[in-house]
């Protein structure tokens, strides 16, 4: 609470971002860039953490509850790191009806994470979705950008699995 | 200007007024309030609660008045049975989602929230369904958030930004889950918050309020073995009459003494005797700085919320600080050290209540800056006034007709220059009156600085004194220091500054009473009636400079030696330092 603030501040962000937040600064309206900034930082590191958020602040000169506020209310920014992997399973009526939710179940106990949750290695991050569009596959799932359907809970571990060997190959 | 005139009817009367006006606006000329809850006529146009909603004839939709400009031609209904039935609904559904708890709630009976419901005639709660829940935050010593009586009205977030320039508030999150916290949802005590109290001030339900201390106040009351001393600020005098009802501008302070007593306080002191002291030891500073080249220019330093703001925001400028406590600091400081010595009583029986008009004073007096070595605070309690109304209200004392007592000395002598402390540009008028007679060495001719007056967020003036050319200024509300700030930094000279926290200076602080029914904070027409009790009540005493008080004199003599000397700081002075998270 009572720390220094005063003297020079070393930024964790990256030199280029930083460049680039500076030259919003210096145009007009550069609270409008906001978004910008922070899809950027997102894109780079993967979610939007507080330490960065007060750096964006700081650099484009918005308070920083702004940049939090705005941070919170879109869905796409993320607030917490995100796994190598994102596995998004399907929630819509066509893969709930074809064993989804034993599916999610699955994936759950072989991560050991809830669903919304990241490992603790940080390879895996587990997200619901809604219909993917490849409803004949039901449950489906999508790995990155790699699409698995036709799931079953037993076939979780094997998917797995792995992944988990070719990351440690 | 007929040219600029818009020509309507509002409920079939027919008005002119110029174009920009609001259909609010408006209405009031024609003598019609139409009914408004997010809005607040200090802030901006806000137009989330849609009470104030009217129908427009030829537009499809229902418009919200604050937020809709006159046009010529415009037909407009305020209180269609269709509009009366909406805004009706639309109160149901925000008590829907609102503790039931009115009779047991802080703002029982001056909530804007509860005052409206039963203003539309909602009797019956037609909506029952899931509440939102959100814990009570209560980390900050000065105010307390319950967002669960949140209705989102945003008025805290833009008196935040808009009038202190703090920012500190923003909404998050979407939907039913929209919480308005601190950036990164981070506890008040570990944000940028500066304690003001202004969000207090303009909440319309309690959704903020002050931490209490009553409790604490009490039981000091209530036990044998404390000497229990209160100290009330210049502010309270020129407010507290407002919680009884009294019309605003009533001074009071023979009353507050009174009831002060009679709610069994041993002695009853006033924080005026060390506005006093502050004069004495801040003339003394500035003219050191003046005649040593030191920095200016001197920044004052009574207001705790003004004080973390510049912490976070200007750590640049804190050697601009005057390195004075606060009167309030300062008296705790002096009452635990020289009165107990003369009352020859333990000052760890001692139990100091200060009476503020500000929450963030309840902050102040738990910095450890104020604390004795064993870390007990050198204030141990601070109430604000509505917490002493309150308290009054609660003992059942008939403040209203209560007869005036007076202020225990020594410590409750003061002169004029101390009861205009509570005034915005009352500290740098008090220290003028004091170091221009110490650099004339002679009585003025008149003590009346009247230009730094006035309930204004920005003065300045060029003034010569003995000789000496002098730059000044003054602000309140924080937005009004950041433009004087700017001009700081950039280089501009000035000799002094004042800044308090607060529009309006201390009678417009975060603990004063509500606004009556139907009245609003920040009102600068109420806070000139505030700020001219206290200018009467200088007026009307023989004393009128800080360094002619007997007994701040005797004080020195007996107690403190030399004015700045080494007592007097260790008991009066203080020092700053600059906090994260850093302010932008």
């Amino acid at each position: 609470m009572t720390k220094q603030n005063t003297g020079e501040r070393a930024y964790t962000l990256e030199r280029d971002l930083q460049d680039f937040i500076a030259s919003c600064r210096k145009r007009e309206h550069p609270e409008s860039f906001l978004i910008t900034v922070l899809h950027k930082v997102q894109a780079r590191c993967g979610y939007l953490s507080n330490e960065h958020m007060q750096e964006v602040a700081e650099l484009l000169g918005v308070p920083a509850s702004t940049v939090s506020g705005v941070a919170t209310f879109y869905h796409f920014f993320r607030l917490k790191p995100q796994g190598k992997y994102m596995i998004n399973f399907c929630l819509g009526t066509a893969c709930y009806v074809r064993g989804a939710p034993l599916v999610v179940d699955a994936f759950r106990e072989v991560l050991g994470i809830e669903v919304g949750e990241t490992t603790k290695d940080c390879l895996f991050s587990l997200e619901a979705t809604r219909c993917l569009g490849v409803c004949g596959l039901a449950p489906v799932a999508m790995i990155n950008e790699e699409v698995y359907g036709k799931l079953t809970p037993t076939a979780i571990p094997g998917i797995i699995d792995t992944i988990r060997r070719r990351e440690e190959a | 200007m007929a040219t600029n005139m818009i020509r309507l009817t509002i409920d079939g009367r027919p008005v002119e007024v110029e174009a920009g006006t609001t259909v609010m606006e408006a209405a009031e000329k024609t003598g019609i309030h139409i009914p408004r809850l997010c809005y607040h006529p200090k802030l901006s146009v806000e137009g989330a609660c849609r009470i104030c909603i009217v129908e427009v004839k030829g537009m499809r939709t229902w418009p919200v008045s604050c937020a809709t400009k006159v046009s010529e031609g415009m037909e407009v209904t305020t209180a269609s049975p269709a509009i009366r039935q909406a805004r009706r609904d639309i109160v149901e559904l925000l008590l829907d989602n609102h503790p039931m708890d009115c009779q047991t709630c802080e703002r029982d009976a001056n909530c804007e929230l509860q005052n409206l419901a039963y203003q539309l005639g909602v009797r019956d709660r037609q909506f029952a369904g899931e509440r939102k829940c959100f814990p009570t935050e209560d980390s900050s010593f000065s105010v307390v958030r319950n967002s669960e009586k949140c209705i989102l009205c945003q008025r805290c977030v833009r008196v935040c930004a808009e009038v202190q320039g703090v920012h500190n508030l923003s909404q998050h999150w979407r939907g039913a889950g929209t919480v308005v916290t601190p950036a990164f949802e981070a506890n008040m005590i570990d944000s940028v918050c500066i304690n003001c109290g202004q969000c207090i001030n303009v909440c319309p339900t309690a959704a903020w309020i002050e931490k209490s201390w009553t409790d604490e106040v009490w039981e000091a009351l209530h036990d044998p073995a404390k000497h229990v001393v209160a100290h009330i600020a210049p502010a309270i005098r020129a407010a507290i009459g407002e919680g009884f009802g009294l019309p605003p501008g009533t001074p009071a302070a023979g009353k507050t003494a009174a009831a002060l007593k009679l709610l069994g306080f041993d002695k009853v002191f006033d924080t005026n005797f060390t506005a006093d002291v502050t004069i004495v030891e801040e003339s003394h500073e500035f003219l050191d700085r003046v005649k040593n080249g030191g920095v200016l220019p001197l920044i004052t330093s009574c207001s705790p919320g003004w004080v973390k703001f510049i912490e976070h925001f200007y750590p640049d400028l804190l050697p601009n600080m005057s390195s004075c406590k606060s009167p309030m600091s300062m008296h705790s400081a002096i009452i635990k050290s020289y009165y107990a010595e003369q009352a020859k009583i333990d000052p760890a029986n001692i139990y100091v209540v200060s009476i503020m008009p500000c929450t963030a004073k309840k902050f102040e007096s738990r910095r450890p800056e104020f604390m004795n070595a064993k870390g007990r605070p050198d204030t141990d309690a601070v109430l604000t006034t509505r917490e002493l109304v309150w308290m009054i209200k609660a003992f059942g004392i008939d403040f209203v007709n209560l007869p005036d007592e007076d202020f225990d000395n020594p410590l409750g002598y003061s002169t004029g220059a101390a009861d205009i402390f509570g005034a915005t540009g009352g500290v740098l008028e008090a220290a003028l009156r004091t170091a221009a007679e110490i650099l004339t060495g002679a009585p003025l001719p008149s003590i009346d600085f009247t230009q730094v007056r006035g309930v204004v967020g920005l003065k300045e003036a060029e003034l010569e004194v003995a000789g000496i050319q002098l730059h000044i200024a003054i602000a309140n509300g924080l937005q009004n220091a950041r433009e004087l700030l700017a001009r700081v930094r950039a280089g501009e000279k000035f000799d002094i500054i004042e800044i308090m926290a607060c529009p309006g200076g201390c009678i417009g602080g975060g603990g004063q009473p509500y606004p009556p029914k139907g009245g609003y904070t920040i009102d600068f027409d109420l806070y000139k009636k505030r700020a001219e009790a206290l200018y009467a009540i200088d007026s009307g005493k023989e004393m009128r400079s800080s360094h002619k008080n007997p007994y701040v004199l005797e004080l020195y003599k007996n107690y403190l030696g030399e004015i700045g000397g080494h007592r007097a700081h260790e008991l009066l002075h203080t020092h700053y330092h600059a906090r994260t998270p850093r302010g932008i």
